[in-house]
């Protein structure tokens, strides 16, 4: 009975099966995956509070959010190096996010199930965000100014509330001033030492261009006075107000309000409340530059840079692309040299992305860049501008990349142009050109978005050419600003793959830092994946167009 | 083109009839338009072939041979002040030094051989000098006398660069780092007739052969706290050792070993890192019997000896330790120099090459690593008397008995790297046996960096091994299903979702794989062995039971919706696998499945290994190869499965049987692709291995790829340097790879294409 089952083959066609569910499965599940921790990143946990007591050790308090559990069997756990008692037959921890990193020296801590007393979630827990040391967990004792209590106990929270948004205003005030103006003015002295420069390599250095820079010069410190002035007396604004609080071991603990980023309850937040902070976290995350060595805050230069250089790969990939699968299709004739460079195009999309990175680094930056700042840039050596990694040699590097994909989407477009249309257009009296240009490359144009598209998709998710050729862990300047050219090509740039590798796993605190780097990878995700899904509808839409106009 | 060609003419005909100037502008821009296109059209293209072309134009640098040149020859400048004993080159190739055996010390310009300076050094009354020996580069072109008198005297020329003027102007003179007073090595006053140095930041030794005895004075320099000048605490001993036949004396830059060398080629290391009790550890005869030592000098970096014998032979002998864990010394290599004795070695200073001059004045410049011969050249025609290689090895002098001195500058950057270096095992410095090692940087010049990209190669392989391991049953099987039993309604989402997969990227699988999927397979080995074997297993039973299902249900659910009753099958399965495999762990291995392989079998477990790879890649391939099989098997024609069932044949039979051999060479390009993909993936392996170049077939190992550590180490590497070609030649070598699986690939896709339009 079974033999002949076997015989029949079923057991292989149910095998086959699993084999696509599995996959199905694995797709679902990292999706699933990546999307529960990123979604889950920004919701405020309630904080708990345990009574904990180690083996001979009086009780103690821990206060801090549970992060992760394990559970693990009697065996395992005595061969962990666990005591066990006989009667026990699984070990259960928590793995508690107890913060306080300045007083306690670490973020997170492992605790045993069975030795918590007790557990308890009291409303007055407050958790602080700071810009420093990472989060605070504790009570609030009091709020000071300059030395004296404002508010104590129970009316401490409001006005702590109250004075954290004037430390928020005037922090950004300062933050605008030392990036933008004082930015902008150390952007413009740097002008001007280039400028002197390249006047006395080129023997113009008289004393009329001594003047004028002088004059520059002169004017840029003044104003540079004026900022440190008023940078002054915010600071002294900022620096007034402290708040202090208690840890759980009853320590009491100042913190300056101008560490402070946000300040809340969630054990008390209504969940109107929690939808609005987590609102609110999104918006900082998508909006806001990063802190305390990316583990925290938001990815703006990211995002900013990823985009800055897909654009630019886009401008640069698209006519190129084209111009190639037009010859390839209209011009060139069909044969042994055209079935070589398909087989060429092909075999360029297989060729590792590392290799092109190696490519963009020696040909591009180290030739090419090296080339340009001899020439054009001779002021400024030996520091290089071109001749370094950054978003310009980046964007092309890509673009070679994603060459393929174009060509190939573009050149599959233009077949499914059926040639009746041609003909019509060339029998009216239309040259080949205007063919082209007016019948044949318009209907082709969806092809040539989804080539574009599917390159757009893969260049943003593209990361070890990336690593090679422009990309940094945190760029001090965003490639696009308010100083002139505005687009500075030879800057380098943050990229959200490289964030994900950087933070991952070259961070010194890879536990505090993986919930965002789920959250960055989220993006990512969403990001390609509706790019992916744009480009099979149109695709499929391009299909049934042509269907309908060959039928 | 024909088509192209009637146009043009009709409209040409057009033009000439109407004439008018708007018709020609249009013609011009269709030709302008034309040109415009090909150009570009074949400008992208050819910039595709640039790629190739400039790797190989940067990797072929390290491959091509040495050149020398004659730049000038000139007598030995004042030749009157005695032989020369001793020549040197500063960094810059300006100014020479050749120390006479009167006690001068005389700067010539290397270029015309003229004198710049000329001191003498100070020899007390009534004593001459019977030895002279130089110091190791690290003591900066120290040398020392031994005197009649059982006294020495330590000279140093040094450079001062200045640049009056923005020319550069290079200054030499002597100093005496001992001071100027000789030293006393020997109380009784007998003659030094062999003698070497090394002048430390903190320890400073002698050894001196006097007529049968072997002087060892050390000289330790402490700097107290208080006291502003350091003190000079010395120590003398006697070697217990025949001094009779010495020839040679060399002490390591450390100064922890002493090599004393007899003419008959008797080699004797001493441990001298306690100074008061040298103790001999090892002693061996290094030359063949009947042969002589002709010369000797440590390589760069002192931890192996040079030894020239008088039948051209020079081996390489290196302090390893043995499996008892003594030192011995290993005849790492020999180079068949000459026919005639070797007269010198010259070691360079940066690197692990040397340069010889053997008796009938032919010089070489070899490489001990890759053990090329970089340079062969007969440089004077008498028998030489003294030769220098410059610090930067761009140079090279050498002296002729018919007083002569010949200036030749080289050519040579980038010995290190051979075919043999780069694929074969190599016999490293201090390394116990040949091996091979990828260690491109050390913290310093006297490690050499080991270049060999097999165990790089290695780890591509291996990785790409376990993610076709992974990804082929999945990726296939699961071709088959969705291409030929799967209801095209279900189809039509299931293979667009697992292709989009293929999209997803790879750094985030990377970082999955690295720090989610690494921990969970850490604790949970067991689980995901019993999960390959267990939800097959369901599978199977599930699927038996399913045909007894009562008819009327069976008839309610169509054909070709198995794999999704299957998901909740596995699910469980899975979980069950998980779940049961925690009390079998415990109880069949006693613990985990991990401490039991490390125990019973050896095995040790990385949290990031091969393994993790596997799935992680796996999981990347998988889309590429499913898409590619599955338009393979989709696109078998109809008709011959038709009638294969027509003729009574299962739907399984017609699976194996026609539709898998017909879709064959499609199925097989998918793999070489997927095969390919797998060996050029970098984020992944660079996230989810430790990236440690070991050659270790173990699935619980780490490894490193040639992309992954491309990514980690171009960046730092200096351009054009050697390790910057070598990782050209890495990403060659990958392109190489993947442009011959695409090839293979590709060309089989055409030609199943065709056969399917002939079917």
């Amino acid at each position: 009975m079974i033999k002949l089952w076997f015989k029949s083959g079923s057991p292989w066609i149910w095998l086959n099966a699993a084999a696509v569910s599995t996959c199905m499965l694995m797709v679902v599940g990292v999706l699933g995956l990546v999307m529960v921790r990123g979604v889950g990143h920004f919701w405020p946990s309630q904080v708990i509070q345990f009574s904990y007591q180690e083996e001979g050790k009086q009780p103690q308090t821990i206060i801090g959010e549970k992060v992760d559990s394990s559970v693990m069997p009697a065996l395992m756990a005595k061969s962990a190096g666990h005591k066990m008692a006989d009667d026990e037959e699984t070990l259960i921890q928590y793995l508690i996010k107890v913060g306080n990193r300045d007083v306690t020296g670490t973020d997170f801590r492992w605790i045993e199930e069975r030795k918590i007393l007790e557990r308890s979630e009291p409303l007055d827990l407050m958790v602080i965000e700071r810009r420093e040391w990472g989060n605070f967990y504790g009570r609030l004792l009091e709020v000071k100014e300059a030395g004296n209590t404002l508010a104590s106990g129970a009316e401490a929270w409001p006005v702590l509330q109250a004075k954290i948004v004037e430390a928020l205003t005037i922090y950004k005030q300062i933050a605008h001033l030392e990036k933008k103006e004082i930015g902008a003015i150390n952007y413009g002295l740097e002008r001007l030492r280039l400028k002197q420069r390249r006047l006395q390599l080129d023997n113009q250095w008289d004393e009329a261009a001594k003047q004028q820079i002088a004059s520059e010069t002169a004017a840029y410190d003044v104003k540079y006075k004026e900022y440190q002035a008023q940078l002054a007396t915010l600071y002294q604004q900022i620096r007034r107000h402290t708040l202090v609080a208690e840890t759980e071991s009853g320590a009491q603990v100042k913190i300056p309000l101008n560490k402070v980023v946000r300040v809340f309850q969630p054990n008390s937040m209504s969940i109107g409340d929690k939808i609005i902070h987590y609102v609110v976290k999104v918006v900082e995350f998508l909006t806001e530059d990063p802190r305390e060595a990316n583990t925290e805050g938001g990815i703006f230069p990211a995002i900013f840079g990823t985009i800055m250089m897909v654009m630019m790969m886009s401008v640069i990939v698209t006519p190129f692309g084209v111009i190639a699968a037009v010859y390839l299709r209209e011009y060139a004739k069909q044969g042994f040299v055209t079935r070589l460079i398909r087989i060429a195009v092909n075999n360029l999309a297989g060729v590792p992305s590392v290799v092109y990175g190696v490519f963009g680094l020696g040909f591009f930056v180290y030739i090419l860049g090296g080339n340009i700042d001899q020439l054009f840039f001779p002021e400024s050596l030996p520091a290089p501008v071109f001749g370094t990694p950054g978003l310009l040699w980046a964007s092309i590097t890509l673009a070679l990349l994603t060459l393929p994909v174009v060509i190939v989407s573009t050149e599959e477009g233009l077949a499914r142009i059926p040639s009746s249309i041609r003909e019509g257009s060339l029998a009216l009296g239309a040259t080949k050109l205007e063919t082209l240009w007016l019948t044949v490359l318009p209907m082709a144009s969806p092809a040539m978005m989804t080539g574009l598209i599917l390159a757009v998709a893969r260049a943003a998710g593209e990361v070890a050419p990336l690593m090679l050729v422009g990309v940094v862990k945190l760029a001090p300047t965003l490639p696009l600003d308010g100083n002139f050219p505005f687009l500075h090509l030879e800057r380098k740039f943050m990229h959200l793959g490289f964030h994900i590798y950087d933070v991952g796993f070259q961070s010194p605190n890879v536990e505090a830092a993986r919930p965002l780097v789920y959250a960055t990878a989220l993006l990512l995700v969403l990001v390609i994946v509706g790019l992916n899904l744009a480009a099979i509808i149109i695709r499929n839409n391009l299909r049934e167009k042509y269907r309908a106009l060959e039928g | 083109m024909s088509k192209i060609n009637i146009q043009t003419k009709s409209s040409l005909a057009l033009n000439n009839s109407a004439g008018g100037v708007h018709e020609r502008w249009r013609l011009i821009k269709d030709s302008v338009g034309r040109y415009g296109i090909v150009v570009g059209g074949l400008g992208v293209i050819f910039a595709i072939a640039v790629i190739f072309l400039y790797l190989l134009y940067v990797v072929y640098p390290l491959f091509i041979s040495a050149t020398a040149q004659a730049v000038n020859q000139y007598s030995v400048p004042d030749s009157s002040k005695g032989k020369t004993l001793f020549l040197g080159i500063e960094e810059q190739n300006e100014v020479g030094v050749r120390y006479t055996d009167n006690g001068e010390v005389i700067f010539f310009s290397v270029q015309t051989g003229k004198t710049i300076l000329n001191q003498s050094i100070k020899i007390p009354e009534g004593s001459k000098i019977v030895s002279f020996s130089q110091g190791s580069p690290v003591s900066e072109g120290a040398v020392v006398y031994g005197l009649s008198n059982g006294k020495a005297v330590i000279v140093k020329h040094q450079y001062k660069i200045t640049y009056p003027d923005n020319v550069r102007l290079i200054t030499p003179s002597i100093d005496y780092p001992m001071g100027e007073e000789p030293i006393v090595v020997n109380e009784s006053g007998a003659a030094l007739d062999k003698i070497a140095v090394i002048i430390g930041e903190k320890t400073s030794a002698i050894v001196a052969k006097t007529a049968d005895k072997i002087h060892l004075s050390s000289f330790e320099k402490e700097k107290s706290l208080f006291a502003d000048e350091a003190k000079l605490t010395r120590t003398d001993t006697v070697l217990d050792y025949s001094a009779l036949d010495v020839a040679d004396i060399l002490i390591d830059k450390e100064g922890r070993n002493l090599y004393l060398l007899n003419k008959n080629g008797q080699l004797g290391l001493f441990d001298i890192a306690d100074k008061s009790s040298p103790t001999l550890i090892y002693e061996q005869n290094v030359i063949e019997a009947g042969q002589a030592v002709t010369s000797s000098a440590f390589l760069n970096g002192d931890l192996s000896l040079l030894i020239g014998d008088s039948n051209g032979l020079v081996s390489q002998w290196s302090k390893v330790r043995d499996k008892l864990n003594h030192f011995a010394m290993q005849k790492i290599r020999v180079f068949k120099v000459s026919d005639k004795a070797v007269l010198a070695i010259n070691p360079e200073q940066r690197r692990k090459g040397f340069m010889t001059v053997d008796a009938s004045g032919d010089v070489g410049v070899y490489h001990t690593t890759s053990e090329r011969e970089m340079i062969k050249e007969r440089v004077v025609d008498s028998a030489p008397v003294a030769a220098a290689i410059s610090p930067r090895a761009n140079a090279l002098l050498v002296e002729a008995e018919n007083g002569k001195i010949s200036f030749w500058t080289l050519d040579n950057k980038h010995p290190e790297v051979s075919i043999r270096s780069l694929w074969q095992e190599v016999w490293y410095e201090s390394y116990p046996k040949p091996d091979y090692v990828w260690q491109s940087s050390s913290a310093n010049s006297d490690f050499e960096p080991k270049y060999s990209l097999t165990p790089l190669v290695f780890g591509t392989l291996k990785a790409a091994f376990y993610a076709m391991l992974v990804a082929m049953p999945l990726a296939l099987m699961g071709a088959i299903y969705t291409a030929y039993f799967m209801t095209s309604k279900m189809r039509q989402y299931v293979k667009p979702s697992i292709e989009l997969m293929g999209a997803l990227p790879t750094v985030i699988l990377g970082f999955l794989a690295g720090l989610w999927l690494a921990p969970i397979i850490e604790e949970y080995l067991a689980g995901l062995f019993a999960l390959i074997i267990i939800v097959p297993l369901c599978v199977i039973a599930f699927a038996f039971a399913w045909q007894f299902l009562p008819k009327s249900t069976l008839q309610k659910i169509p054909e070709g919706w198995e794999s999704a009753i299957l998901i909740p099958v596995i699910i469980l399965s899975a979980w069950f696998a998980f779940t049961v495999s925690v009390p079998l762990e415990a109880f069949l291995f006693n613990g985990t499945l991990r401490d039991w392989f490390k125990t019973e079998l050896g095995i040790g477990y990385d949290q990031r290994n091969a393994l993790v790879v596997g799935i992680a890649m796996g999981f990347a391939v998988i889309p590429t190869i499913y898409s590619i099989a599955e338009d393979a098997i989709f696109s078998v024609p109809k008709h011959l499965t038709v009638g294969s069932l027509a003729l009574g044949a299962t739907t399984w039979q017609t699976m194996t049987k026609v539709v898998l051999l017909t879709a064959s060479p499609g199925i097989f390009s998918a793999v070489m692709i997927g095969l390919g993909r797998a060996v050029g993936e970098t984020m992944i392996v660079l996230m989810a291995t430790g990236n440690t170049p070991v050659m270790d077939l173990s699935v619980f190992q780490g490894l490193r790829t040639l992309a992954a550590n491309i990514a980690v180490e171009m960046p730092e590497s200096a351009v054009d340097s050697t390790h910057y070609r070598v990782l050209f030649l890495a990403a060659l070598v990958l392109f190489m790879f993947t442009f011959i699986f695409n090839t293979l690939a590709e060309i089989i896709r055409q030609r199943l294409r065709e056969k399917y339009s002939s079917l």
